[in-house]
């Protein structure tokens, strides 16, 4: 299922002293089963183009195309396109309201009027992606466990709606760096087992580099870069002049090749620093 | 550094009391602490560790359900003295949002003397130092909630800086904020750590912000179960992850890179240092 936005600019407050440009001109396509990882400073529109790919905010001017529905039409049911493109907000756990946890995660479904048995054979499948057992927990309140686990409930809630597209804003915000690499792990087998399309917007560099295989990196409301990791990761001197980094391994490599050694800089995750390093390393002792 | 340390933990157990959903359940283990004044002191711990707790303590928000806490030799279980630390300990949160209470910056920052009854000129003086210190003076006329996450982190510890305390307890005031925001308060805490030579008890899950530490406390299960410099914490890459903690990127590659054979000492912390070491100077 594609997502594909056409000129799209957003304006807040539109004629009010307090208009502000969030969106200029931004087209782009998502194709079906990428993983996007959407990076760039505070107020750069992340959260605002993200809000354009399940309807939740509709374009000043330009268009946009969900799986093939222009959502800007006149009657276009928006209600049937957040469905299929489920959202994660930042601090989830926040919008947790169940007394059980059967009760929170199984509400999108109960709501779109599946028959009871098709709700809770999806709470539990919902609920094992997130690493979460469904016996054990089902008749607790989720008010009642740990931080971390309260956030998978909530993501649990959107994947219950069996979305075609997950889109995720700072999903592992607060949590310590175990949970945070949990809930990637379990991000990214969602997306391997079935083949979803997954959006995540983030600000660790380390993150995105190692689990998207697309970088869009937003600045002023513009689509500032666009391409694979190692890709964008080349700009360097772009992306610190957009007050962005790069990950730590790779910033190495290109302090390295700075001073002489004859390192490969496309290098994005620990474990390909170490090989790089030792190749051309090894040879010299 | 030594002499009297400004914080003292002597046996601290602290058990949370059972409540309707949850049972009790003990958040401090028999912690012994010593902090001494100027220093720089990160926490570490992994969610539900006790660091919170920890913190809590030392400006008596909480009291040990046994042991005790002496804050400048204050003992913070005596109702009597709780005024007075509070004075010698402002804490920081982690949501910028809840902790700004005026309409405009310098009125947010005023709180905290006003309410200690100090003359107005006074006030005027130590609002205008504080700004100063976070560098946010040039915004002392701004509604606080139109300001950055990081603005607010700095207004909210400019309010406690007005109080002249001894000590600072930042409780993850970090986590809510982007990396530049990030950045800003812990150039800002490091500052009035070096400047003012005021005390910082720093928690934290971002390994990166330890790094400048005087000392790094690691907690588990409420006890402190790792203690040492930065370098000497995260040469200990194994016993962190047991403890659902991490080490930087460039830590982990250090260690890797020992392990097949390069010259590359333990608990490497920056790139600029790794550069160092691979290619020795020209």
């Amino acid at each position: 299922m594609s997502i594909r936005l056409e000129n799209v600019s957003f304006r807040y407050l539109e004629d009010t002293p307090m208009e502000t440009d969030a969106l200029t001109d931004v087209s782009l396509e998502i194709e079906d089963g990428e993983f996007v990882g959407i990076i760039g400073p505070t107020g750069s529109g992340k959260s605002t183009l993200i809000q354009h790919f399940n309807g939740l905010l509709l374009p000043t001017s330009g268009k946009v195309w969900v799986d093939g529905v222009d959502l800007t039409a006149k009657g276009t049911q928006l209600r049937l396109i957040r469905q299929k493109v489920g959202m994660v907000f930042q601090y989830p756990e926040h919008q947790l309201f169940g007394e059980t946890i059967l009760e929170d995660v199984g509400f999108g479904p109960r709501n779109g009027g599946l028959p009871e048995a098709e709700v809770v054979e999806r709470v539990r499948r919902a609920l094992a992606y997130v690493g979460l057992d469904f016996e054990e927990l089902k008749d607790q309140s989720p008010f009642e466990l740990s931080g971390g686990q309260k956030r998978r409930v909530a993501i649990a809630g959107v994947l219950a709606m069996e979305p075609s597209v997950l889109i995720l804003d700072e999903p592992t915000a607060g949590l310590d760096p175990k949970g945070r690499e949990e809930i990637l792990d379990e991000i990214c087998t969602i997306h391997k087992e079935r083949g979803i399309t997954v959006i995540l917007v983030s600000h660790s560099m380390e993150d995105v580099a190692r689990l998207a295989d697309r970088l869009i990196v937003m600045h002023r409301g513009r689509v500032a870069l666009d391409g694979t990791p190692v890709e964008v990761f080349r700009q360097a001197d772009t992306l610190k002049s957009l007050g962005l980094g790069l990950p730590q391994v790779t910033e190495l490599m290109h302090e390295l090749k700075a001073k002489g050694l004859a390192v490969n800089t496309d290098i994005l995750t620990v474990e390909a620093a170490e090989e790089e390093i030792v190749r051309v390393m090894g040879g010299q002792r | 550094m030594k002499g009297q340390p400004l914080i003292r933990f002597s046996n601290v157990n602290f058990t949370y009391a059972k409540t309707q959903t949850r049972d009790g359940w003990q958040a401090l283990k028999d912690v012994n602490l010593e902090i001494y004044e100027h220093e720089f002191v990160a926490v570490l711990g992994r969610n539900g560790s006790g660091k919170s707790t920890l913190a809590k303590h030392v400006n008596a928000l909480l009291t040990p359900s046994s042991g005790q806490v002496l804050v400048a030799g204050l003992d913070t279980s005596i109702p009597e003295h709780v005024w007075e630390i509070r004075q010698k300990v402002g804490m920081v949160f982690q949501n910028p949002d809840n902790q700004l209470v005026a309409t405009t910056v310098e009125e947010d920052v005023a709180f905290g003397p006003e309410n200690l009854g100090i003359p107005s000129a006074e006030i005027h003086r130590r609002v205008t130092e504080a700004l100063e210190a976070v560098g946010m003076l040039q915004y002392r006329l701004h509604p606080p909630h139109r300001l950055s996450g990081g603005q607010k982190q700095r207004v909210a510890i400019a309010g406690i800086v007005s109080m002249r305390p001894k000590c600072i307890v930042l409780d993850e005031p970090t986590a809510m904020l982007d990396p530049a925001g990030r950045q800003e308060v812990m150039q800002t805490i490091h500052r009035l750590n070096k400047e003012e030579g005021i005390t910082v008890l720093h928690i934290t899950h971002h390994m990166d912000e330890v790094i400048g530490a005087d000392r790094v406390l690691v907690m588990d299960q409420g006890r402190i179960v790792l203690e040492g410099t930065p370098r000497e914490v995260f040469s200990q890459a194994e016993l962190l992850r047991e403890l659902h903690l991490d080490v930087p990127q460039i830590t982990d590659l250090g260690q890797r890179l020992r392990k097949r054979g390069l010259a590359v000492p333990q608990g490497i912390l920056t790139v600029n240092e790794m550069v160092m070491h691979l290619c020795p100077s020209d």
